[in-house]
């Protein structure tokens, strides 16, 4: 259930080129929150930054009731975010949206993330109980590069690329998808990044059958489920397509609801 | 001390309290029940509604801007009959007044939701003839003293419920608008809906809405939308609900001193869920400090500079 918040942050610190990373002391959400899920962040008082910025859970400390985010700084209201300092209070809603389906019969699973993307793929990897865990990452280039020995402690294989071959294979991480996908037998694949990698990823589990799930991005408003404007055009069972929310009806959809325009 | 009474009637429909959840910011009331209690609200106004199922416009819909926001969902919603079924019900377990917002492509359809909606177990119905993001009909109605006359006079015959009419800001003279509402038989007017603007991405040169332009809301519009309620309710009798970026119980008292009998906040149940309540609680510590024992003995208070 989410719920409004004022958390108290521990610490903030830079990860990697205009990448932070926040922890922030919230036993509701370290004890509630599911792999997927996000919280939406006031960056401060005022007029500045008027709405609150989504951020994926990138991890849950359930034994200290503390909680670890990412995010990049693009405007104001992420700029100020980087600046908050332990002690500092967090106006915070969550955990909010529908997380990833951890099905236990999903034995062989593949990750997929691209930049941003892969934050709350980490937090489905603690969570996962796949006997085989796959992990494949993309970033536009060595600089945007972080989490590597986690994503590595928690996947059975992990493989890089970079759109500027600075590291890992040189191109995109759907490329190492596609290689990879006829020999691993893979029962699920999760995947979160930019639009045009969903929709690759989407169409490559669509050609060899095997299910997947893709964590949307767009626009929000409120972030949870009141203003309808993060708007996602999905597939209905009688086959005509409408539009859902993305906060609340999603973030996380079934790859074959999606309708990729 | 007298004792303070935040209880207003406005054209008839009685509110615990005068502030209402704008039309399109707090949906049917479902998401905001998870974060406060409805029965603390004056009313909601809902989402807002057409005669049949409307999908919306294309995202993104969304665009921060200073101090506000863009607009462009394009009126999607579950269509009148969806809401008198599923959401009069639910919404009809809390003690808040429910106000029915309608949008149309003809005048015909205003009247036929009217129609309808004068059966249902509502307490208002808001003609919303000022949606800047759909392409027919809505605000082309609302942008001439011909148009809001033509359409108020029609769905008056139609419609059984306290009429408030919502006015579009887009306009040269918003008190002649105002008063051809009245003239043509509104009950109260609201005021309000978002300015026509624009956001533009220049690393792609292109508008971040789908739909180009959108409907500007938050404390950006504020001092437009108190100017407005000021000159409207010099001008009209009936009276006038006030909006335009209330984030506070202080920006309410500002429109209640412009002249408004009573508040609609919008954009600011987005950012905090439970910003009606406190608009409400600042309402009501201002009344004390003053000592105000009734929210009318605030409407329309305004000392001008001579």
């Amino acid at each position: 259930m989410s719920k409004l918040l004022r958390e108290v942050i521990i610490g903030v610190e830079k990860a990697a080129k205009g990448i932070y990373r926040m922890t922030v002391a919230s036993a509701h959400i370290s004890s509630n929150a599911v792999p997927g899920q996000f919280v939406n962040i006031k960056c401060c008082d005022g007029t500045q930054a008027l709405l609150r910025r989504p951020v994926s859970i990138c991890s849950v400390d359930r034994a200290e009731g503390k909680f670890d985010l990412y995010f990049q700084v693009k405007g104001t209201g992420t700029e100020m975010l980087a600046r908050k300092k332990s002690g500092e209070f967090l106006d915070i809603i969550g955990p909010l949206g529908n997380g990833f389906d951890l099905d236990i019969a999903h034995r062989r699973i593949a990750v997929v993330g691209g930049g941003i993307g892969i934050f709350p793929l980490l937090f489905l990897l603690n969570e996962s109980k796949a006997v085989v865990k796959r992990s494949y990452l993309g970033f536009r280039s060595s600089e945007q590069i972080l989490l590597l020995e986690e994503f590595r402690q928690r996947s059975t294989s992990l493989e890089t690329a970079t759109e500027d071959g600075s590291f890992g294979t040189k191109g995109f991480v759907t490329d190492l998808l596609e290689r990879d996908i006829l020999s691993e037998e893979f029962d699920m694949i999760y995947a979160c990044g930019p639009y045009p990698m969903l929709r690759k990823v989407s169409e490559i589990a669509e050609k060899h059958g095997i299910r997947c799930q893709v964590s949307m991005e767009q626009r929000m408003g409120c972030g949870f489920g009141a203003c309808l404007t993060c708007a996602c055009k999905t597939y209905a069972d009688d086959g005509t397509s409408h539009y859902v929310r993305v906060c609340s009806d999603g973030p996380v959809f079934n790859s074959k609801e999606v309708v990729f325009e | 001390m007298r004792e303070t009474d935040l209880s207003v009637d406005i054209c008839g429909v009685k509110l615990k309290n005068p502030v209402i959840a704008a039309s399109g910011t707090f949906g049917f009331g479902r998401e905001h029940a998870c974060y406060v209690d409805l029965n603390k609200i004056g009313g909601i106004s809902v989402k807002g509604l057409t005669l049949r199922p409307r999908e919306g416009n294309k995202p993104p819909r969304v665009a921060e801007t200073p101090a506000g926001m863009l607009n462009s969902v394009g009126l999607q919603n579950p269509g009148v009959r969806h809401f008198i079924e599923n959401e009069i019900p639910f919404l009809r377990q809390y003690s808040t007044a429910i106000i029915a917002n309608i949008a149309g492509n003809t005048i015909e359809e205003y009247c036929e939701m009217a129609e309808i909606l004068s059966d249902a177990d509502i307490d208002a119905i808001e003609l919303n003839v000022s949606c800047p993001n759909v392409k027919a009909g809505c605000v082309a109605f609302g942008n001439t003293t011909e148009g809001i006359s033509e359409i108020t006079s029609q769905v008056r015959k139609y419609c059984r419920k306290p009429l408030i009419v919502k006015l579009t800001p887009n306009v040269t003279s918003i008190s002649d608008i105002a008063a051809a509402a009245e003239a043509a038989g509104a009950d109260a007017i609201s005021l309000i809906n978002t300015l026509l603007g624009m956001a533009i991405d220049i690393e792609t040169r292109r508008p971040i809405l789908a739909n180009n332009t959108g409907g500007l809301s938050g404390p950006a519009v504020k001092p437009v939308a108190v100017r407005m309620v000021y000159e409207v309710s010099r001008t009209v009798k009936i009276p006038v609900i006030g909006m335009g970026g209330i984030f506070t119980g202080s920006d309410a008292v500002e429109f209640l001193i412009a002249g408004a009998s009573a508040v609609m906040v919008g954009t600011a149940n987005l950012v905090y869920p439970d910003a009606c309540i406190k608009v409400c609680e600042g309402i009501e510590q201002y009344m004390k400090r003053h000592g105000f024992s009734r929210v009318a003995d605030i409407t329309g208070s305004l000392i001008l500079n001579t």
